[in-house]
């Protein structure tokens, strides 16, 4: 069974192979796609969204629809993983580890035993890995206004620089992801709890739906930003513009909140709990 | 571009693919895909294709990492193939 696989696949990937020989060298002119689709774009993005980021205008104005559907798979992959990982029941631990912040010591709390309140002398922490560590909490304290800074900077540059709404989401995730690492995850559920970061999924998604409906109801087809004029006062080829930075808002809040309750429930196995 | 250092990243990429499919522990495996990813990176980059390059390293080598370690921390670290 095993060889027969290992064949299945050497041949279907040397047949996948042999059968890029046959497409148009990297980079060559004569390409099909290079004579007719890229240089449309080259000539004229610049005077119909006033964008110089070809590839975000491509992405955001002209394949709008395409990056529409994009946010909602991966709002609906947030909302499977919630409905696959995430556990409901209250399960109650055996035994709770809590520290006494003045002097340090962990007190055990067996199962049924009143637990101390939560203040600013006793703090709860994890049974399986304790993140305590004075270098990795301020340093990690350092570096995550200083991502989240970039990354608001990636999403709202995308119209000059690399970057645009599912990067800097990302990023954005990535630094809340990091403080849940380096503090524990209770802390980053006071900043960010789960119903709010659900909420914020199905806001981004809003956002860009929103919008496209927006340019329905000045009088122009659906994610047709030009017709964004009118609110925003500019002339149609600047609204376009506005219209790419409103819709890649929104694909960054989708992109952040799912990241983000993603890896609520991966590191808590759907406890929200306690977790890595 | 030079086409050594292509070469070099290239064989780097196919390295990090087999040893990711073959290692038996999965938090090695999960660093090893990393690598590959921050490598397809390099390579998008060289093609040209920052966009992709940016959204390679951002979700390929940083968060789809993270997720991994995540779910290996919750499960267990050795396969059982």
């Amino acid at each position: 069974m095993k060889t027969l696989a290992i064949f299945i696949v050497l041949l279907f990937g040397g047949l996948l192979i042999y059968c890029t020989l046959d497409f148009p060298s990297w980079g060559d002119p004569q390409a099909p796609a290079s004579m007719h689709v890229s240089p449309r774009y080259i000539e004229r993005t610049m005077e119909e969204t006033s964008v110089p980021n070809i590839v975000t205008a491509v992405l955001a104005d002209y394949r709008g629809y395409d990056t529409m559907f994009e946010t909602i798979v991966i709002f609906s992959a947030g909302v499977a993983c919630l409905f696959l990982l995430r556990i409901f029941k209250r399960i109650e631990p055996e035994t709770q580890l809590y520290r006494h912040i003045p002097t340090g010591i962990t007190l055990r709390i067996a199962k049924g035993a009143e637990p101390p309140r939560e203040s600013r002398e006793f703090e709860r922490i994890d049974l399986m890995w304790v993140p305590y560590d004075l270098i990795i909490k301020t340093s990690a304290r350092l570096i995550v206004p200083f991502s989240q800074i970039f990354a608001l900077y990636v999403i709202a540059h995308g119209h000059h620089s690399p970057g645009g709404g599912f990067q800097g989401g990302v990023i954005l995730g990535a630094s809340i992801i990091l403080f849940a690492i380096s503090h524990n995850l209770r802390s980053s559920f006071t900043r960010i709890s789960e119903k709010f970061a659900v909420l914020l999924c199905g806001l981004g998604v809003f956002i860009y739906a929103g919008t496209g409906a927006l340019s329905i109801f000045l009088g122009s087809n659906y994610l047709d930003y030009g017709a964004l004029s009118k609110i925003f006062g500019v002339d149609p080829v600047t609204a376009r513009s506005h219209g790419i930075l409103m819709v890649e808002i929104g694909v960054g809040i989708c992109v952040m909140a799912v990241m983000v309750h993603l890896y609520y429930n991966l590191a808590s196995a759907g406890r929200h709990d306690e977790g890595l | 571009m030079i086409w050594q250092i292509e070469l070099v990243v290239l064989l780097i990429v196919i390295i990090c693919g087999i040893g990711a499919i073959t290692v038996k522990d999965l938090l090695g495996a999960a660093i090893l895909f990393g690598a590959y990813s921050f490598m397809m990176c390099l390579l998008w980059a060289i093609m040209g294709a920052v966009d992709v390059a940016f959204t390679e390293a951002s979700v390929g080598a940083g968060i789809s990492t993270v997720l991994f370690v995540a779910t290996v921390f919750r499960t267990s670290r050795r396969t059982k193939d």
